[in-house]
């Protein structure tokens, strides 16, 4: 039965801000852990290999998706069961404790093997929460919306996973810069400690959301089912046990939510990786440019979600992982131009060269350092640092560890956020109008379970691997370093191909199916 | 297109397994370039996850082989 029970004008508003402020919160909590990644690995890892170590956190933050789609199979069960309202809450409670708890963790040093392992349990904790969470935030918005504006404001629970990762990366270049009135200190505290005041900070925003939450309504046709009497006795057996809607969850697997998926972690993710990592850019430099970009691209995800509700969902959606393929390979290849010293002319003059020696705690070891800082027209530097260890025997280390860091003039950072700008804007096209695609695919009774699983194996399994497996492709194919980028377009690739013959076209935003 | 969905049936049948073979042999070439528990921990999780999605393939293609999917 086609439903009509949609909220006023006034009402909806005041739905889309309580349930965008708690998906945002939750994407924040999610995201940090990515953004402090590099900080973490330090903290929870033994650092004798760095690769390993970095390695380790991005599968611990694999860890945190591959839960994702139990999240989701747990919660949307629930949110099918008991309705919406309650279920979100919930979620927002055991991500917001989860993220907070992360904060107070001991370090590695200070309790050894513990340290990650409860690392690796909270972040697990969190995914199951995600999981829960996006299908009930969209399910909620849309049962509340009317058809024909269904995909515009579905589109604002959309935009809440960027400004999450915003958010995220804000605080952290905040909260590295303020800890000292001298900016190396003020890292120096940060890698200490202060990389745990994000996470602490979480604990405020959650108290916020879930007194918000606490006054909504639960979910009109959730609430005419209940009185009818026609809820699901098994939304899983339903949605999974059943062809009729399985084959409809495997095609918004493999035609939707899995291309989706790598255009979103490549856009944002693993563009941020691929700048620190192989670039080499600086780290604060890393972060605001995808700042600068995200606040550029973010109303995209409004743009197209509302447009999507003239021209159909399918096609928006395809146009974003076709222009992903067609373009990843040259504006990556821009990214490692921008950020490389050939053809740039170095100012000999201006170079600049240090050394350092510190005490090891209390032994006769010392650390030593030495590093060149050298400057090129068009205002770009490089530093690039050596460490290794004396020992109070005389010897040294036999492997120095040496690193380089990049910092961009303006014209070269503006190209940087002119490209990164593009990846993100591809991300809206494929992130946009998809919760309004994927509510309108299932019927209300199990809606919440149905629509939650693909979406958590696209763009948690197969986009959140993204920065593993591209990271992982670098390690096993040095030569090329554009070889991750494999991934992201053969995936698009295969998604492209069955959304574009199998999904049908529709033109129209239908009536949920009640 | 009815015709090409169910031909594309047969590619996402033959696909699945072509991946999981070629994930399996990377796993094991790496483990053994490389035989420390991170890297063991790492393709085995990596294996396992997806293994149920080859399997959805697999099921994918043969919904659509047999014509599931037309119009």
């Amino acid at each position: 039965m086609p439903s009509t029970s949609t909220a006023p004008t006034k009402d909806i508003r005041r739905i889309i801000i309580a349930s965008s402020v708690g998906t945002l919160i939750e994407w924040y909590d999610f995201y940090i852990f990515l953004s402090l990644s590099s900080v973490i690995a330090g903290q929870f890892f033994p650092k004798s290999d760095p690769t390993a170590a970095l390695l380790s956190t991005l599968a611990t933050f694999a860890a945190g998706f591959i839960v994702r789609p139990f999240g989701a199979l747990v919660f949307g069960r629930l949110g099918d069961l008991i309705g919406r309202k309650y279920t979100f809450l919930l979620t927002l409670v055991i991500m917001g404790g989860s993220t907070f708890a992360i904060g107070l963790v001991p370090g590695y040093a200070r309790i050894g093997f513990f340290a990650p392992l409860l690392v690796v349990l909270l972040r697990l904790l969190q995914g199951l929460a995600l999981g829960g969470e996006y299908g009930g935030a969209a399910t909620y918005v849309a049962e509340h919306s009317p058809s024909h504006r269904r995909g515009f404001f579905t589109s604002w629970i959309q935009a809440t996973a960027t400004v999450g990762l915003f958010v995220s990366l804000g605080v952290t270049v905040l909260t590295r810069h303020v800890l000292d009135s001298d900016l190396t200190r003020s890292i120096e505290k940060f890698n200490d400690w202060g990389w745990r005041i994000p996470f602490l900070l979480s604990i405020l925003l959650v108290a916020i959301s879930v007194y918000i939450r606490l006054k909504m309504e639960e979910s009109p046709l959730f609430n005419r089912l209940k009185t009818e009497g026609k809820l699901s006795k098994n939304p899983l057996k339903e949605s999974f046990g059943h062809k009729a809607n399985l084959k409809v969850v495997l095609l918004a697997l493999f035609g939707a939510t899995m291309g989706q998926g790598v255009v979103f972690y490549a856009g944002q993710f693993y563009a941020q990786s691929f700048l620190e990592n192989v670039c080499k850019l600086d780290f604060d430099q890393s972060k605001t440019t995808l700042l600068f970009a995200i606040l550029l691209a973010t109303p995209f995800f409004v743009i197209f979600g509302s447009w999507s509700d003239r021209v159909g969902r399918k096609w928006i959606m395809m146009a974003g992982m076709l222009l992903a393929i067609a373009t990843y390979p040259f504006l990556f290849k821009q990214l490692l131009t921008i950020t490389s010293t050939e053809g740039k002319t170095e100012i000999p003059s201006q170079k600049e060269i240090r050394s350092s020696v510190a005490f090891i705690g209390n032994s006769r070891d010392m650390i030593r350092t030495s590093s060149s800082l050298l400057h090129y027209e068009g205002g770009m530097t490089v530093t690039q640092t050596q460490k290794d260890t004396v020992y109070a025997s005389g010897k040294t280390s036999a492997k120095p560890v040496l690193s380089s860091s990049k910092t961009l003039g303006d014209s070269d950072y503006f190209k940087m956020v002119g490209i990164l700008f593009l990846l993100v804007l591809y991300v809206t096209m494929v992130y946009g109008p998809i919760a309004a695609f994927l509510v309108e695919l299932f019927p209300t009774r199990i809606r919440y379970t149905s629509m939650s699983l693909p979406y958590h194996i696209g763009n948690g399994i197969f986009g959140g691997m993204t920065p593993f497996i591209a990271t992982l492709l670098t390690t096993i194919y040095q030569d090329n370093k554009l070889v991750g980028l494999w991934y992201p377009i053969g995936v698009s690739v295969v998604c492209l191909i069955i959304g574009v013959i199998y999904i049908p076209s529709v033109k129209v935003s239908n009536e949920l199916e009640s | 297109m009815n015709i090409v969905k169910r031909i594309l049936g047969i590619v996402w049948i033959i696909t699945g397994p072509v991946v999981l073979f070629w994930l399996i042999r990377t796993g094991l070439a790496e483990i053994a370039k490389k035989p420390v528990i991170d890297t063991k921990i790492q393709w085995g999780v990596f294996i396992g996850i997806f293994i149920p999605i080859v399997i959805g393939l697999v099921l994918f293609g043969y919904y659509s082989l047999k014509g599931e999917y037309d119009r």
